[in-house]
């Protein structure tokens, strides 16, 4: 096997672990932190239901972003769930069967790259044009945004100009999940599309992206308006109870 | 009439275009170390401040989910940069609720995070400084934690809640705000915000028995401190005195009578609002809280009910089982506590009260959803009941009502401008300009309905609008009371109101609702 071969199987290995302990790392911290006093945004759901039909509208459509700004919303859509059918469509190199679901997704998965770089550019531009946002921007916003437009068009330039060798791919890929290490098609593309890819695993726990498992520990969006039938209070406030 | 400009009125929102330190020069008087000792805050910055904030960041990230998660997950999407008062009526950019968030969160990153330590000028981190104390001082005194800025955050940012750990963070290090800790220092001696001790208030009261009996001709009672009765009301001190808070007062004390329910007040717990919210302190919070368990459980009541005031009904319905519970003691049969809203609306629905709508005829009526009760709290058990219930309060109560503009009304609500511990005239500039948004839709439906009054149910909605109202070319009366307008359309068994409806006193019909 290659040298290049062989680095980008380790780098997989370590980026994924990274990710994977990062990222449990601090969802164990947000799930441990208490949330001592009840504080939905409200109106919120009466009851358990509710809430997570909140949730479900907050991560499925983004509901609150569309009451705020169209066009964020409009363009984080596009990018999202255009990156959502690119990535279920890339999981036929990671299944052998093919999932059959993941077949039918193919034909999206192609187009809606397109969706998802358009999304990208869309807010990439509010970084620069609307003064407000270019105002909050730092650096690393621009940079989050670099990375993802240089893997969708390194993708992208797979699937529509200058084809890689998918079946060895595939080999390369079954080979992680199997821990035997397969050759990788070296090729200037895919080696651009696997390397920022990499990066955007390992900078995911300990960037902004920490908002897709965030989202779901917010308690202005996850807690049930039961403040007056239910008591609540966290460990260290019971312990102000004792000292008196 | 004023040393700044005050904002236009446009006849539709205009969001302004960025000007940077617009309103660096606007900060509240700094406590003096006397009135920081008894809350438990140093009284002048220590010589290890900086080890001292840091160590309360990491203390209040431990123990706040909201802080930790909020300052993580900020993805800087810009959804909320316009959505705060006061970025729209002052243009500075620190006051978009993202940019002040970045305040505490550039500390955070710095020492907290993998990226701020070695990375810092990629993610924008920085260290902690005097200068950024300052700054911090300075923009979360620019917060009216009215959480606006949440409801519009796809992942329900609340910039309050960093808010207040930032100046829970500036009590720590002996930075604290003289209006807060005054008032909260004053609670904890007497018993209220104002300073009002017993015999004062005694003598309000009697005042104001005095007022209704000549107004109506009937014996409506405001008893203090009286033991064994079935409710207690919790008000805020304002009510005792300041106007249009006192209309309210009277109304809440018609509406006992027609009920036929025995009641007080107390002056051990004679104050609703709760400052320990605006500094951030659970413990001040719980600690002025706690002064109205101690009344209840002397006093012997069955029930406490909550006159009008928005912070403290947020405490009420949101925390205050959390702060003081649990409330064994108190009768199950009702939500514990109770809005006088919720307790007025049943009356009505039971048709227990009598209306006579055109005593407020000569009024046009707009309802201000104040933030914390809008953003913050509930109300008769269904969700989005402290919409509908003060709606129908002033539906019952008046023939003539509008709603201002979708988007600044329900949850959408736009703060008065003086909420979250601004109500002083140090920063009379800043609170004069968070008003604007809220002045330009009463403005338009004044133009197109041609509404008179502005209601509200927040002591410091009222107090504010009463300040801030002539500004934008309105007079200071315009602003009234929901149980001001109960209370004026209210008829009491008895009253000269019902002679004169019936003919005569002795012929009395069966009670009629609105
Ligand atoms: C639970 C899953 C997720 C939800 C609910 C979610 C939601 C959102 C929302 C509402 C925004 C703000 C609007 C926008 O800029 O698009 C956003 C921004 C962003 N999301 Fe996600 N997201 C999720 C997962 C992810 C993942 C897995 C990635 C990583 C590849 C990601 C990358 C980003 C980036 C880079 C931005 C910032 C865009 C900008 O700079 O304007 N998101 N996300
Ligand atoms: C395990 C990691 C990944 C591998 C092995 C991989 C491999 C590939 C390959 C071989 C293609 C070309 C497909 C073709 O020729 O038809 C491709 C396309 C693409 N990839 Fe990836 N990729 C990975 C991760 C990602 C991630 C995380 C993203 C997005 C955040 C992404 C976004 C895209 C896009 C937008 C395209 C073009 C559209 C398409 O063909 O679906 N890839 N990828
Ligand atoms: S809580 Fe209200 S005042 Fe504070 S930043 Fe958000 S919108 Fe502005
Ligand atoms: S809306 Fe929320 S995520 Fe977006 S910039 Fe504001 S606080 Fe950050
Ligand atoms: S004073 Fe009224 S409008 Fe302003 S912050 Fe409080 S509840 Fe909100």
């Amino acid at each position: 096997m290659s040298l290049v071969s062989t680095l980008y199987f380790g780098l997989f290995y370590a980026a994924t672990l990274i990710l994977v302990i990062g990222v449990a790392m601090r969802i164990k911290k947000y799930a441990q932190t208490p949330a001592p006093l009840v504080i939905p945004t409200m109106p919120a759901p009466r009851t358990e239901a509710g809430v997570i039909m909140r949730m479900f509208r907050e991560v499925v459509f983004f509901e609150s972003l569309f009451r705020a700004n169209k066009w964020t919303w409009i363009f984080g859509y596009l990018f999202h769930f255009g990156m959502v059918l690119v990535l279920l469509r890339h999981l036929r190199y990671f299944t052998e069967p093919v999932w059959f679901w993941v077949n039918w997704v193919q034909p999206f998965g192609k187009y809606a790259a397109f969706a998802m770089l358009a999304g990208l550019l869309g807010l990439w531009a509010r970084r620069f044009l609307v003064d407000r946002v270019r105002y909050i921007s730092t650096p690393s916003d621009h940079l989050m945004l670099a990375l993802l437009v240089g893997i969708a068009l390194s993708g992208m330039g797979m699937t529509f100009l200058v084809h890689t060798d998918v079946v060895s791919l595939k080999a390369f890929a079954l080979g992680l999940l199997y821990l035997s290490p397969q050759p990788l098609p070296v090729d200037l593309l895919l080696l651009t599309h696997l390397g920022l890819v990499v990066t955007l695993l390992v900078v995911f726990p300990i960037s902004k992206l920490l908002h897709a498992p965030g989202v779901f520990f917010s308690p202005t969006r996850n807690q049930t308006d039961n403040s007056r039938e239910r008591r609540h209070i966290a460990d260290w406030a019971k312990e102000l109870e004792t000292k008196q | 009439m004023a040393d700044f400009d005050v904002p236009e009125l446009n006849e539709y929102p205009i969001v302004p275009k960025l000007r940077e330190g617009a309103m660096a020069h606007s900060a509240p008087f700094v406590a003096a170390g006397k009135f920081q000792g008894p809350l438990g805050f140093p009284g002048e910055l220590p010589d290890n401040w900086k080890d001292v904030a840091i160590d309360k960041m990491g203390e209040l990230l431990g123990k706040y989910r909201s802080l930790q998660v909020f300052l993580d997950i900020c993805v800087h999407c810009g959804a909320c940069t316009d959505k705060c008062h006061y970025y729209l009526g002052t243009s500075d950019p620190k006051n978009m609720p993202v940019a002040r968030q970045d305040l505490l969160r550039k500390v955070y990153r710095r020492y907290f995070t993998f990226a701020g330590k070695y990375f810092p000028k990629l993610v924008g981190a920085v260290d902690l400084t005097e200068d950024v104390l300052d700054e911090w001082y300075t923009y979360f005194h620019q917060c009216s934690q009215c959480r606006r800025c949440s409801v519009f955050c796809p992942y329900g940012i609340d910039t309050a809640e960093i808010s207040m750990a930032a100046r829970e963070i500036l009590d720590s290090v002996g930075k604290g705000q003289k209006y807060c800790n005054e008032i909260l220092g004053k609670v904890f001696v007497i018993g209220n915000n104002l300073g009002l001790p017993e015999p004062a208030l005694k003598n309000t009261l009697e005042g104001l028995e005095e007022d209704i009996e000549e107004e109506t001709g009937v014996k409506v009672r405001l008893p203090l401190d009286e033991k064994g009765v079935d409710i207690l009301l919790v008000t805020p001190s304002a009510d005792f005195f300041a106007e249009p808070h006192v209309d309210g007062l009277m109304g809440y004390a018609k509406v006992f009578h027609a009920a036929g329910v025995s009641w007080t007040l107390s002056s051990y717990a004679s104050e609703a609002g709760n400052f320990g919210m605006f500094i951030g302190s659970y413990e001040n919070m719980r600690r002025a809280a706690m002064r109205i368990r101690e009344a209840a459980i002397d006093l012997g009541v069955k029930r406490i009910v909550f006159g009008e005031c928005g912070h403290a009904w947020r405490i009420a319905y949101s925390f205050l089982d959390t702060l003081i519970g649990p409330f064994d003691f108190l009768d199950q049969n009702y939500p514990i506590p109770q809005h006088i809203c919720e307790f007025t609306n049943n009356l009505l629905k039971e048709g227990k009260l009598r209306m006579n709508k055109a005593e407020n005829d000569h009024m046009k009526l707009t309802f201000h959803d104040s933030c914390n009760v809008a953003r913050g709290a509930g109300m008769g058990q269904v969700e989005g009941g402290q919409f509908t219930i003060p709606r129908d309060l002033i539906r019952a109560s008046c023939n003539y009502f509008y709603d201002m503009d979708q988007d600044t009304i329900l949850d959408a609500t736009f703060c008065c401008g003086g909420g979250g511990g601004l109500l002083t005239d140090d920063i009379i500039e800043l609170r004069v300009k968070g008003a604007q948004p809220r002045m330009e839709a009463l403005k338009k439906v004044t133009e197109e309905h041609g509404v008179t009054n502005l209601a509200a149910i927040c002591a410091i909605c009222k107090s504010q609008f009463a300040k801030t109202l002539p500004y934008y070319g309105f007079t200071m009366d315009q602003i009234v009371s929901v149980h001001q307008l109960v209370s004026n359309a209210i008829v009491l068994k008895g009253s000269e109101q019902e002679a004169e409806l019936d003919g005569s006193a002795e012929q009395q019909g069966e009670a009629e609702t609105a």
